[in-house]
């Protein structure tokens, strides 16, 4: 006997959620999630992924729309009845129960009877590498630990659905970057469809499958962590996902599927992504500036922070600032060097102009 | 700036050196007969005649030879003067001056009395005093003031709490004030108790009089009656635990059923906080008694004799039921409120239905509240005097024989004391127990981050019976309230039921002269004492709460659990024990204050204090540390920093505290009953006087008039303060619709 996975779909179809008569939550959104997969919603706070997970929950109800885990329609099904499963941003861990009698908890509703619950839950603890804390009480806990019961409490049940709710914001950095690791290790080790939400973009890109960017209760993109880096829809994407730097361009010619854009009279080829001739926006990451060029657009160095591993700068021309990071760190360039800004062949994205 | 000199002086140390000086030498060092707020003693014969000098002028006439070693302690600061902070010296002859002169004054104030020395050995050592001294006055509190400063200052400089003054200086006022206003007079009692007839000590004298018959009698199975203690414990045990239980009700109702009338129901927790407890008797009267309208009503309907039922255990049951879930609401709607909402929807993912998540999460963590509003009840049951007075019949209680003790013709204070000390220590054993039941088990669920849920409701099952008993309870009032109000308006209740504001114009009328108003009614008097007093009390009520929380929950110091135990200790002390001791404890030097105004006072003060606490330490706790620090960090002092940034912030606390504590003092009947004298009669005492007498009219029109100007009270508070919002959701989820 071991931690089973009775892994399961989910598919949103047309679900909004209003709080009172005007407060739109969740605005007509289709999502679907496959089973053993790990999805994020990310996006900043307020933008409604948060009431996204706890509809899944069972913990809001959808106003309109149908919600659907395996074969079964849950609309109205509450949080009770429905095989789900949540980690709660704030853990909930019962203060007045001991870790072992937390993690027994669900399985007592489940229909399992004492001994077996007992053995289950003691074989949660194990796998989340708690063996041994069961006697203790959560506020006798460390965070991260209390973290790990909350995992185990919820892992035990073999749901259909795994949720998260920010889980790592409560800890310190060390820990987040190990707690995540083992979160995704679980994950797939035991194939549970996760849905997972979180406003930190390096976590979502860590950890998912796919990942679902929420903006002002509608998603704005859907992709797999490389396809949201490398190809946003829109400037909210772009500039959430890897902080790009967006430069208003022209687009000057098209050949096929690569277009010419041209910045201050700088001309640079990139693919076309169908958009036609006229005013577009230039999306580059950080990494994808290049500074020791000799054509380009000129900028001049307005600040230059050492970080150890590589060197930070702003730059300043006709397009406005941007941020730059360069690996060189041995030959470091002054403020007030001027230079010529270009770009790397891969990674630049084109993506529509400033409406 | 200028930065300080290192040498200077602080100004502290030199303002109570001269306050020291002063009360030594300027004030009358004795109580003054006409009280405290009396003057008269400056135009008589001050400072040479007797009755009014200070000490200095005593000892130079020869007299009271036993105050001059007092001029050391008030010398020996002198020397710190000039010195630096850092220099041992300084602390030294500060804490051995404070030590010194605060001990002496102890020492000869219990030595000496108003029959010359007070213990027998003393007359066999010295001999004969043939002198004597009264209670201390202005002279000798300031004095007293002084060396305890000093002494405060004298620790403070050796480094404790950082050496911070204002800090050591708080805690040393606390402790003192507690000490002689709660502590001594209790442990003073406790000595009473093991007093014979004839003075001397014995155990067998308080083991005779715990084992009492009348008190612990079970003849009540047997037909005749119960002892006083057994009542009182059965009756308190039912008390707490049905207030509890329909608190609770009242909570749910309020909290998770979607119910629509919930300001109502919010708004009926008002009631006890306006009301004096044995109103609610007085209403039962006017509806059950013997002509009272249903008995009649069904004694017609059913050709049946009216009966007497209700004067007994019955009445004064619902007396205090009625009285008392208000109370058990108020502390329980905060439980129920503070159990965060992601618990109970964790157990709903985990699979427990609203049933199981009720059984298993939210009632295991509202343990806390339903243990405080438990001893709540019971304490209040314990302490109440009205209502078994007014509906007591034959049913004696602990409170009531108390205060037959001491009032009656039996004038008995040992059995009173041993009377107290079984109430009291029926309280301190309901204290200890919830302590014992919640044990170190945490129930705290709010973290703070991250709750942003909301509290599912409650199940169907338990919805609805919950809704039936609190909205029966609700008419059961309003019809209560109602029968005051009409009470209070009806010639002679069951025998002429014709409208008069007779009643009105006997407690308040007035009659305007030339000379200005007259108040001639009968009610004026106390009422005018009993606003007096209030009004003084709730200023000092508040300041001394709100420092006691201050340094509960701002400081932490050597002992401050004790300190906190201390504070909490002094809730369990019902008011009618506190009313006893006081009169044992202060109606002898060195505090002599039995009959004036300011036991009165005080008593409000100390019976009051944990309500400010509470109040204090609630909002306090809500101010970030980081406030206090970051102004310490700028340069301000501690005292600085809880005059110009914890007051400011707290100013609708410090409303509330007032308010509240006014009101409460002008409800107030367990403690009041002993202490009041003819001079100074309240409200609630007058009242209850005029119930003896069979003048049901006048007080019920009195009480209806009290609860209408503290309704006012209450009233204009709200509309200062206004109200705040949880920062929850608004929106209940629909999840459990």
């Amino acid at each position: 006997m071991s931690i089973a996975s009775k892994a399961a779909p989910i598919r949103f179809e047309g679900v909004s959620k209003k709080f009172g008569k005007d407060v739109v939550a969740v605005d007509n959104i289709d999502l679907a999630v496959d089973a053993g997969k790990l999805v994020t919603l990310l996006g900043p706070s307020g933008c409604g992924k948060t009431t996204t997970l706890r509809m899944i929950a069972g913990l809001e109800m959808a106003t309109s729309g149908r919600i659907t885990i395996g074969d079964v329609d849950v609309t109205k099904l509450p949080a009770t009845d429905r095989d789900v499963s949540m980690v709660f941003q704030s853990y909930a861990l019962f203060p007045h129960m001991s870790v072992l009698e937390n993690v027994m908890y669900g399985l007592t509703f489940s229909g399992f009877g004492k001994g077996e619950a007992r053995s289950r839950a003691l074989q949660g603890l194990d796998l989340v590498g708690l063996k041994g804390f069961d006697g203790r009480l959560p506020a006798e806990l460390s965070g991260g630990q209390q973290q790990r019961v909350a995992v185990a409490r919820a892992l035990v049940l073999e749901p259909q659905v795994l949720l998260f709710d920010e889980p790592l914001s409560n800890l310190d950095a060390k820990l987040r970057r190990q707690v995540r690791e083992d979160i995704r290790a679980i994950q797939q080790e035991l194939g549970l469809t996760v849905v997972y939400v979180t406003h930190d973009q390096e976590e979502a890109l860590a950890v998912s499958d796919e990942i679902v960017v929420m903006r002002n209760a509608a998603i704005a993109q859907t992709g797999t962590p490389r396809e949201l880096f490398d190809a946003p829809n829109d400037r909210f994407v772009a500039d959430f996902i890897g902080e790009a730097n967006l430069i208003e361009c022209q687009i000057v010619e098209l050949d096929g599927g690569t277009a010419m854009i041209e910045i201050e009279g700088y001309r640079h080829q990139l693919p076309a992504r169908g958009l036609s001739p006229g005013p577009a926006t230039l999306a580059v990451r950080p990494s994808r500036i290049v500074l020791d060029g000799d054509t380009g657009v000129q900028a001049t160095v307005a600040k230059a922070t050492y970080v150890g591993v590589r060197m930070e700068y702003t730059l300043e021309g006709g397009f406005g600032q941007v941020f730059a990071v360069q690996d060189d760190v041995e030959n470091p360039l002054e403020v007030g060097t001027n230079l010529y800004m270009s770009f790397a062949s891969r990674g630049p994205v084109l993506l529509p102009g400033e409406a | 700036m200028t930065p300080a000199k290192a040498t200077r002086t602080p100004p502290v140390l030199i303002f109570w050196i001269i306050a020291g000086w002063v009360g030594f030498v300027l004030f009358p060092w004795y109580g003054v007969e006409d009280g405290l707020f009396s003057f008269e003693w400056l135009v008589d014969g001050y400072p040479f005649e007797e009755d009014y000098s200070p000490a200095a002028f005593l000892i130079g006439q020869g007299e009271k030879l036993w105050l001059a070693p007092l001029l050391i302690p008030l010398l020996l600061p002198l020397l710190a003067l000039g010195r630096e902070k850092s220099d041992p010296a300084y602390f030294r002859i500060l804490t051995v001056a404070g030590a010194l002169g605060f001990g002496w004054l102890i020492i000869q104030g219990f030595s000496i009395g108003i029959r010359g020395f007070n213990f027998e050995w003393m007359k066999a050592a010295f001999g004969e005093l043939g002198d004597r001294q009264f209670g201390m006055g202005y002279g000798a509190m300031i004095c007293a003031s002084a060396f305890l400063f000093l002494l405060t200052q004298g620790i403070a400089a050796r480094g404790a709490v950082n050496g911070d003054v204002f800090v050591v200086g708080a805690i040393g006022g606390v402790v003192t004030i507690v000490t002689a206003f709660v502590f001594f007079p209790i442990a003073n009692m406790l000595f009473s108790a093991f007093v014979t007839d004839e003075g001397a000590y014995s155990i067998s004298a308080f083991v005779g009089k715990f084992f009492d018959d009348r008190l612990w009698g079970i003849g009540c199975f047997f037909g005749t009656r119960c002892g006083a203690a057994l009542n009182s414990l059965v009756l308190a045990i039912a008390v707490g635990f049905i207030t509890t239980v329909l608190g609770l009700a009242f909570a749910l109702v309020v909290t998770r059923s979607g119910f629509r009338w919930k300001r109502i129901l919010r708004a009926l927790t008002v009631l006890p906080i306006i009301t004096p407890p044995f109103v609610i008797g007085l209403a039962l009267i006017l509806l059950f008694g013997l002509s009272g309208s249903v008995t009649v009503f069904f004694a017609d309907l059913l050709g049946t004799q009216p009966t007497r039922w209700l004067y007994g255990m019955p009445g004064v049951l619902i007396a205090q039921t009625l009285a008392f879930t208000p109370i058990a609401f108020l502390v329980l709607i905060g439980v129920v409120e503070g159990v965060s909402p992601s618990m109970e929807e964790a157990a709903q993912t985990l699979r427990a239905n609203r049933w199981q998540t009720f059984r298993t999460v939210s009632l295991p963590l509202m343990r806390p509240g339903l243990a405080n509003a438990f001893l709540l009840g019971f304490i209040e049951s314990m302490a109440d005097f009205g209502n078994p007075l007014v509906l007591g019949g034959n049913f004696d209680v602990l409170s009531t024989e108390i205060f037959f003790a001491i009032v009656g013709a039996q004038y008995d204070q040992g059995r009173a004391a041993v009377l107290a000390m079984v109430l009291l220590f029926f309280t301190l054993s309901a204290f200890f127990a919830q302590r014992a039941w919640l044990g170190k088990k945490s129930y705290t669920t709010v973290s703070g981050k991250g709750d942003a849920g909301v509290h599912p409701l409650i199940p169907k099952g338990l919805a609805i019976p919950a809704m039936i008993v609190a909205l029966s309870w609700a008419i059961f009032t309003a019809t209560v309230y109602g029968m005051i109000v009409y009470g209070s308006v009806v010639e002679l209740w069951g025998v002429n039921n014709s409208l008069t504001f007779k009643h009105y114009v006997t407690a308040f009328s007035i009659r305007i002269e030339e000379e200005g108003i007259r108040w001639t009614g009968a009610a004026w008097d106390s009422f005018w004492t009993t606003i007096t007093i209030a009004a003084i009390a709730a200023p000092l009520t508040g300041a001394v709460g709100l420092v006691t929380a201050y340094l509960l929950t701002r400081q932490s110091f050597a002992g401050k659990s004790a300190f906190e135990f201390g504070t909490m200790l002094s809730f369990a002390i019902p008011g009618t024990v506190i009313g006893v001791s006081y009169i044992l404890a202060f109606n002898v030097p060195p505090i002599e204050i039995t009959g004036t105004g300011i036991i009165l006072v005080v008593s409000f003060i100390f019976r009051n204090m944990p309500v400010g606490v509470r109040a204090g330490i609630a909002s306090m706790s809500q101010l970030d540390k980081s406030l206090d620090e970051s102004s310490l960090t700028l340069g301000a002092n501690s005292w600085q920093t809880f005059r110009r940034v914890i007051l400011p912030l707290l100013r609708p606390a410090i409303l509330a505290a007032l308010v509240y504590s006014f009101v409460r003092a002008m409800t107030a009947i367990s403690a009041v009953i002993f202490l009041v004298s003819a001079e100074y009669d309240m409200a609630t005492s007058y009242i209850i006087g005029r119930v003896e007498n069979n003048d049901y009219g006048l007080a019920i029109a009195y009480s209806t008039t009290l609860i209408f100007v503290m309704l006012s009270a209450v009233a204009l508070m709200q509309v200062i303060v206004g109200r705040t919002q949880i920062g929850r959701r608004m929106t209940q989820s629909r999840t459990n619709v």
